[in-house]
């Protein structure tokens, strides 16, 4: 009840001037989704864009959430406010999730924030709330804003992906390397990590990197420049690795500005968030419309072969787009 | 038949070391005058490789098991006056049970002991207070144990420091100190430092007492709080002897002999409710440790085979409804220890799920005990239910599904279980697989497909409201804090730095004992927590990623 | 509104390091479709609070072994309170029947004690969240 009381227009007021509540609740309605989530875009979008989006992804229990508080540090000590937004999976049964593994840093710094997000059983949520998300961090001031995913499923891999850098952290001795490669890591991947650089095995995990690299030449967004991702040598527990990391990501975001990347990186996001945005809606449109008593008896028709499949179809998305 | 010859040579030398132990003065006959064996079915026979059976040829018959119960509360002189009090009474052990700041490494004045001082166990933050914990007591004559694992080395360097105040040979301590931190980062949480320089400090420990404390127990690797904490008995077998074979495999890495110090490592189990999977459980722990320490590691002195254990009655089965009725969860739990073997044991008290045990139920625990040993006859006869179709099963079962633990930790570490055992302590896999046995266990309870009596059944008779608990003297803490303040108002605060740079610098470098240094330090009177801060320059601190 | 999932702060504060029961709590709510945020061990209540703010969470779940709930829980409840956040407080773990009296007066919210079953978990966190004023 009295959490409805604020509204967007007042939360993002005083998310501005820093309320960690307020950013908090903003992110909420992002989550949501619907019409509060389209007022809190509303507000963010003009003033968002400042920040730099890194995707960091890794299979669980690779240190990953170590190795980010280490690189938080990195960051604020460099001047920066960064911002983590940490996507875990729901359980597709019942859509609960325990979100463990939130990156162990003081939550009491102001100079971070950080924010776990569930999946919610439908990635389509998932691909509209990571991008609001961003934005009404960036817009509040976050910079960079972070995006931690266990980089399983297809769309964790497209968010994460979508960011202006994306890190892919692989461990030793556990065929990370070869998921990776197997999951489509590989080609989006602008920063390697292997973590836990300590553990026997961890040169051979570098090797299998820099064979698949060689095999593969050079990761798909570079096709124009020819640049070669690094691969950083990182211990999460020694604190080593995180400055050359932050260091990677620096220079990274300097040849994607020297290269005119940057705009076609971002104007690729946003086309992936329309399209999401724009298939979404439609896919609402069709089950309504299924649902419907007139789709109901076209589908009927289909069943009792009166019409074909494709004038089934054709009939359904004449009725869908005139609802527009 | 040459089986036959075998068998019959077996029971020969079975018979051979029977006639050499010396037994107590007791009738070994049941109630009505019949006269028992000491021994029944075939072998390998108790005493004999690998020990199924259990570990000395005569079991109780020579000596019963050790009835030990703990003691720690208040002040290190409240407690001292508990000490003397048991050694009037009898006793040669003494057990000391420790504050949680004291476990964590941490000063009583730490911001977070708030409340915990003296309160689940003694306070202990410098020599100071060992001196009056253990003042008018002949640290050479009696055997001490002791609970804490990740300080365990600086109350260690303590008591070493406090026998040589007192002209007490080192070499004649006797006694056991848990020391166990693996199972701190699967189970128990009560770690400090993160798990490779860790075990560093145990080895330390291991290799100083075998040099120069031939009579102390280096390590107690404990399966008790793997337990506790949601495992099922397979689980909590196969994690405690993994980390058995983990601090084997540091100290031989640290160029020790295994026959060196083997010997000196025991074990600690639990006694939960399910009375034959236990007796499967402690038949198998002994099997397999002689197992693995003859074929896998080379041990040649027989000594370095056996697991000896103590065991504990299952804390987490004891129910806050209807209190009364643990007494007899208990007696049956003591029960299983006892037919599995174990060298010694520990009754809860009935009323330790709503608070610490009040001295009534702590009476009655160990009277439990000696019901057990000198009422119902099971002492007479060793591994009575040896032969057993099913005990024999159990016991077989039990085994193979601990080898199946073992060949993935074996996997995980690429041929090492020391660094499979640290692997899954950094992926999770201890606290994940302990965690959903003992979910799956309450979910059984839930449904109702696992009685607990008078929890989901048998509900009636319960009387909250009227129970007599245990409640520590707030004034503990203040007179802790002000004994602290007093120490380090009176020492040299130069030596105690200059103590602590040495400890610094040698905790640096591998190759060299952090004993010396620490004892040089405990005595300088620098405080448990001024060590640890001083080891964690070096070491770091663990923090647990909260790996579900 | 459809039915956003609860979102529930799990911790233990100060040394204890008894996590038996809120792994449990974290299993049983995750099964119920709440979004579990788990801490874990060794929580100051001003980091808890600091992560209700981030994770906009609806209620706090504290286990406590020790003596320690005396303290702590009020300790919880107030600087939940003076953040302005309108957070029910639910404590597990072993508290004393003579205790519970104490507890909800200081502003506690739930009190399950050992042997709570796991719908009554599940109803108390609902009942705690939605009954907030």
């Amino acid at each position: 009840m009295k959490r409805d009381s604020q509204t967007p227009v007042e939360l993002f007021d005083a998310a501005i001037t820093g309320q960690r509540h307020a950013i908090g609740r903003l992110l909420s309605l992002v989550e949501q989704g619907g019409e509060a989530a389209d007022a809190v875009s509303a507000l963010t979008h003009e003033k968002s864009g400042d920040a730099m989006v890194i995707g960091i992804t890794g299979p669980p229990g690779s240190g990953k959430s170590s190795l980010l508080s280490q690189l938080l540090k990195v960051i604020v000590a460099a001047g920066f406010r960064p911002a983590v937004i940490a996507v875990d999976p729901s359980s597709p049964l019942t859509g609960g999730a325990i979100l463990g593994d939130r990156v162990r840093i003081d939550a009491t710094d102001t100079a971070t924030f950080i924010r776990s997000i569930a999946t919610r059983g439908h990635s389509g949520g998932l691909a509209l709330a990571v991008p609001g998300a961003v934005r009404v961090l960036d817009a509040v001031g976050f910079n960079p804003v972070i995006i931690e995913t266990v980089g399983v499923g297809q769309v964790e891999v497209d968010v994460t992906a979508s960011a202006d850098t994306t890190i892919v952290v692989a461990n030793p001795g556990t065929g990370d390397a070869v998921q990776a490669n197997k999951a489509g890591l590989l080609e989006v991947a602008d920063i390697f990590v292997v973590n836990k650089s300590d553990l026997p095995g961890s040169n051979d995990a570098r090797r299998d990197l820099e064979l698949m690299l060689d095999l593969s030449h050079m990761t798909g967004q570079e096709d124009s420049t020819g640049r070669r991702p690094p691969i950083i040598m990182a211990n999460s527990l020694e604190g080593s690795g995180a400055a050359e990391l932050w260091s990677a990501i620096v220079e990274h975001g300097e040849h994607l500005v020297a290269t005119n990347q940057i705009d076609t990186r971002r104007a690729k996001r946003q086309l992936a968030e329309l399209r999401s945005r724009v298939s979404d809606a439609l896919l609402d449109a069709l089950d309504n419309e299924l649902a419907s008593e007139q789709g109901a008896d076209v589908v009927a028709a289909l069943s009792d072969r009166r019409i074909t499949p494709s004038e089934a179809s054709s009939q359904i998305i004449d009725r869908v787009i005139r609802i527009d | 038949m040459a089986n036959d010859a075998e068998a019959e040579n077996g029971r020969q030398a079975w018979q051979d070391a029977y006639d050499r132990t010396p037994l107590r003065d007791v009738d070994f006959e049941t109630m009505s005058g019949i006269p028992v064996d000491p021994i029944y079915g075939d072998g390998p026979y108790p005493g004999q490789y690998p020990f199924t059976r259990g570990i000395r040829p005569s079991m109780y018959r020579s000596r019963l098991w050790t009835m030990r119960m703990f003691a720690g509360f208040g002040t290190a002189e409240d407690t001292n006056g508990r000490f003397k009090e048991i050694l009037r009474n009898g006793g040669t052990g003494l057990s000391t049970a420790f504050d949680m700041p004291t476990l964590m490494g941490r000063d009583s004045d730490h911001e977070w002991a708030l409340g915990e001082v003296g309160r689940a166990g003694v306070a202990i933050d410098t020599l100071v207070d060992m001196r009056d914990l253990f003042a008018d007591i002949d640290l050479g004559s009696v055997s001490t144990s002791m609970t804490i694992n990740g300080p365990a080395h600086i109350i260690m360097a303590m008591y070493i420091a406090l026998a040589e105040e007192n002209s007490v040979d080192r070499a004649s301590l006797s006694g056991t100190i848990q020391n166990d931190i693996l199972k701190e980062y699967q189970a128990q949480k009560e770690y400090i430092f993160p798990p490779r320089p860790s075990m560093r400090l145990i080895t330390d420990l291991i290799q100083f007492t075998a040099a120069e404390m031939p009579r102390w127990h280096p390590v107690s690797v404990s399966g008790y709080h793997i337990r506790e904490a949601g495992s099922n008995a397979a689980q909590e077998l196969a994690f405690t002897l993994a980390n058995g074979f983990a601090y084997v495999e540091a100290a031989m890495a640290a160029g020790m002999d295994v026959d060196d110090f083997a010997p000196r490592l025991s074990f600690f189990f639990n006694s939960h409710s399910d009375f034959f999977e236990e007796i499967g459980k402690f038949r198998a722990a002994r099997r397999i440790w002689a197992t693995w320490m003859k074929e896998r590691y080379g041990a040649k002195d027989e000594r370095s085979m056996l697991c000896r254990f103590h065991t504990q009655t299952a804390g987490v089965s004891l129910t806050a409804q209807q209190p009364e009725i643990n007494v007899a969860r208990v007696a049956l739990q003591a029960l299983a220890g006892v037919l599995g073997g174990s060298q010694s044991l520990h009754t809860d008290s009935f009323d330790e799920a709503m608070a610490l045990p009040t001295e009534d139920a702590a009476r009655i625990a160990l009277r439990t005990q000696q019901i057990i040993a000198h009422e119902t006859g099971v002492a007479n006869v060793a591994d009575p239910l040896g032969g057993s179709a099913y005990v024999e099963w159990m016991t077989d079962e039990i085994e193979r599904r601990a080898e199946e633990i073992f060949s993935h930790l074996d996997e995980l570490g690429g041929g090492s279980i020391l660094e499979g055992v640290y692997a899954g302590i950094d992926n999770g896999y201890f606290v994940g697989a302990i965690a959903d046995s003992g979910y799956r266990f309450e979910r059984a309870v839930n449904a109702g497909r696992r009685i607990v009596v008078g929890v989901n059944e048998f509900t009636d008779g319960d009387h909250p409201g009227d129970r007599n608990l245990l409640r520590i003297n707030p004034q503990v803490e203040a007179n802790q804090l002000k004994r602290l303040n007093a120490v380090k108002q009176s020492r040299d605060d130069s030596i105690v730095r200059s103590s602590l740079d040495q400890l610094v610098i040698d905790a640096a470098d591998p190759t060299i004992n952090t004993i010396p240094a620490t004892i040089k330090a405990v005595q300088a009177l620098a405080t448990e927590g001024e060590i640890v801060a001083a080891l964690e320059t070096v070491f770091g601190t663990y923090v647990e990623t909260a790996v579900m | 509104m459809t039915d956003t999932p609860i979102r529930i702060v799990l911790a233990k504060i100060g040394f204890d390091g008894h996590d038996r029961g809120l792994r449990m709590v974290a299993r049983i709510l995750r099964d119920a479709g709440c979004e579990v945020i788990y801490l874990g061990l060794r929580q100051t209540t001003e980091n808890v609070v600091a992560v209700v703010e981030q994770e906009d969470a609806d209620a706090v779940g504290l286990s406590m072994h020790n003596a320690q709930h005396l303290t702590l829980a009020p300790k919880m409840v107030e600087s939940l309170r003076s953040a302005g956040l309108d957070v029910p407080v639910i404590l597990g773990g072993v508290v004393p029947d003579q205790d519970i009296a104490a507890l909800m007066e200081s502003g506690v919210a739930v009190i399950l004690g050992p042997g709570t079953s796991a719908e009554d978990v599940v109803r108390s966190v609902r009942e705690a969240v939605t009954s907030r004023s």
